[in-house]
């Protein structure tokens, strides 16, 4: 047990070694060929679709990898079901990325160097793959931080642009802060527990001798961080002006990945540490003296009332989307404040359905944004006979964030609904579905000024025949999600499991 | 010979990072928020370090390490991104940084 041996490493760390060697060689290829763009946009595509085929590969697997020392039976990292999936999402929103960042009009000019994009946007989705799997409060700081400091420089990449740089120095102030408060609760509980590892901790704390106010005032400041990072109220103060100012492809990718890994680690660091057993129906047990499910339901509720009440009086389309995707957050915190498997079902559902509609919106909005040059609502007045096929794409991914039949946001809600119904929590789920009615406004908003307001100017919003057809790649599983969801159900199924429940 | 007791390590620590928080909340200059923001860091430094030795246990030491290294990375990104908004628009002070509002 306590060698690490390669052929380990080979079979279950697949995707990461993947990622980190095309780091290597995306700055190789940087050095070489740099003026030719395209060739550096198709090498990180491979790179990511052998990365995503190896994570493929890997379903089912169950192991740890990296013990710290002799006779210790709990790894580095752990390799399960979730870990999978969320690698699965956030490689397959990485590939999605790629192609937005080719079409981007904001990464066209001479200044963009695509090369280090790559390099950073792989670091990134290198921290999230070990966020997702880590196991060790070390290994989760370390790659929360490569996570981090990727999409700081990320965020600020326009070089010479005041919105860009001042999200940037916004969200590197808040993000090192949070990440600052969380590394201190991390101590606290490393002197509490004197490990580090997760799964240690859950054996020391079900001994009575542990300080509970300690205990939890050093949670709270773990929480802080994993709440910046999927951006739950009252966490959430930079989301919309880091989005707004962001890159567009760099925006939907911290709406959909890192939030994502932000989840998985949440899960994980609840389920792992603080939840003695799983009931024969499903329910997570918490330990005595020890109920975190309201802080988490208020938490919740708290997102995705901010959330869509701010999103209310917003005219740009980019900073409405923050919103939106706060209220997002505040859903899929929902689903597992349920803590029972059947709320892990729903997350699960709701975060690969909303991988697709969120990118898609954003993609929507790009395509606007590249003719038009900002995002503001009025840009979008009269699309709906300047280029009918991109509003209609537009107007399925709104209608999919509502979660209107027939698209596949209702499948995510209805998981939802069910999970918090199985757990009798009706009146979060009255909240959740009066919230629902609520992001009806906004969302509708958006179609109402394409297809019923008269357009300002005479500027055509062209889009080529690759772009649209891009487009509908995405349009077309929210529809069939919408109405054939069985299958997308089992595969999710498959992945509730975590290592060691 | 008597060593200093836990207790003393812990407090100061923790003022260390009220002093930190408090600079972070307070102070208008970007250099001045990330010098608070380390000092945030190196109070959780002195904690695992503290806890480390009374425990007898290496792990909180290895900690120390990767958080050092990591703190080096965030300033060098931290000043990149000061050094780019102050290109921009000529000033570091946070309350003038502000085309985006609610």
């Amino acid at each position: 047990m306590g060698n690490i041996i390669i052929n380990d490493l080979w079979s279950f760390l697949k995707p990461e070694i993947f990622i980190a060697g095309g780091i290597f060689i995306i700055l190789l290829a940087d050095l070489v060929i740099r003026d030719n763009r395209k060739a550096i946009h198709f090498t990180a595509l491979i790179i990511l679709i052998a990365a995503f085929a190896s994570a493929l590969l890997q379903m089912g697997t169950e192991s740890f990898i990296f013990y710290l020392g002799k006779g210790n039976n709990h790894g580095l990292l752990a390799v399960d079901p979730m870990s999978t999936f969320i690698k699965l999402i956030t490689i397959f929103s990485t590939i999605l990325i790629v192609i937005f960042t080719i079409t981007s009009e904001e990464f066209k000019g001479s200044k963009f160097k695509s090369g280090e994009f790559y390099t950073l946007l792989f670091g990134m989705l290198l921290g999230m793959l070990l966020l997702s799997s880590g196991a060790d409060l070390i290994i989760i700081y370390v790659s929360l931080e490569l996570l981090s400091l990727s999409s700081y420089v990320l965020a600020g990449f326009i070089a010479g642009s005041n919105r860009s740089s001042e999200a940037s120095l916004k969200y590197v102030i808040y993000g090192a802060t949070s990440s600052g408060i969380m590394l201190f609760g991390i101590s606290i509980l490393y002197g509490l527990t004197g490990t580090t590892n997760l799964y240690a901790i859950h054996t020391i704390l079900v001994s009575p001798h542990v300080n509970y106010l300690t205990l939890g005032l050093s949670i709270l400041m773990i929480f802080i961080g994993i709440g910046f990072k999927i951006s739950a109220v009252p966490f959430h103060f930079w989301t919309p002006d880091v989005y707004e100012g962001s890159p567009l492809p760099v925006t939907a990718y911290l709406s959909v990945a890192s939030k994502a890994a932000g989840f998985a680690l949440l899960i994980r660091f609840i389920k792992v540490g603080f939840i003695s057993s799983v009931g024969t129906n499903g329910f997570w047990n918490f330990y005595e003296n020890f109920d975190w499910q309201l802080f988490l339901i208020i938490l919740s509720i708290a997102s995705m009332t901010v959330g869509n009440l701010t999103a209310l009086w917003q005219n740009n389309v980019k900073r409405m989307l923050a919103y939106s995707s706060i209220a997002h957050a505040g859903y899929m915190l929902l689903a597992i404040a349920v803590l029972s498997e059947k709320g892990m079902l729903a997350f699960l559902v709701y975060i690969a359905i909303y991988m697709f509609m969120n990118l898609g919106a954003f993609y929507a909005v790009m395509l606007v944004a590249n003719k038009k040059g900002n995002e503001e609502i009025s840009s979008f007045a009269g699309l709906g006979y300047k280029n009918p096929y991109l509003a209609f794409g537009l107007s399925i991914f709104l209608i999919s964030l509502t979660g209107i039949p027939p698209t596949g946001g209702f499948i995510g809600k209805l998981y939802l609904f069910i999970a918090l119904l199985d757990g009798d929590m009706y009146w979060p789920a009255l909240i959740a579905l009066l919230n629902t009615v609520i992001s009806l406004y906004y969302y509708v908003r958006i179609i109402k000024e394409m297809y019923l307001t008269k357009a300002l100017d005479d500027t055509t919003i062209e889009t080529s025949k690759t772009e649209l057809t891009f487009m509908f790649a995405l349009v077309a599983p929210i529809l069939v999600f919408g109405i054939y969801f069985t299958p997308l159900v089992n595969f999710c199924t498959n992945f509730v499991r975590i290592l060691g429940f | 010979m008597n060593s200093i007791p836990i207790e003393y390590y812990l407090i100061l620590s923790a003022f260390m990072f009220s002093i930190g928080v408090t600079g972070v909340l307070i102070r208008r200059n970007a250099i001045v928020v990330f010098m608070s923001i380390e000092l945030m860091l190196n109070s959780a430094n002195l904690t695992l370090v503290a806890f480390s030795s009374y425990l007898g246990n290496p792990i909180g030491q290895v900690f120390v390490f990767f958080v050092m290294t990591v703190a080096a990375a965030e300033a060098a990104v931290g000043l990149a991104i000061i050094i780019a908004i102050f290109r921009n628009k000529l000033t570091v002070n946070i309350d003038e940084i502000n085309i985006f509002k609610w």
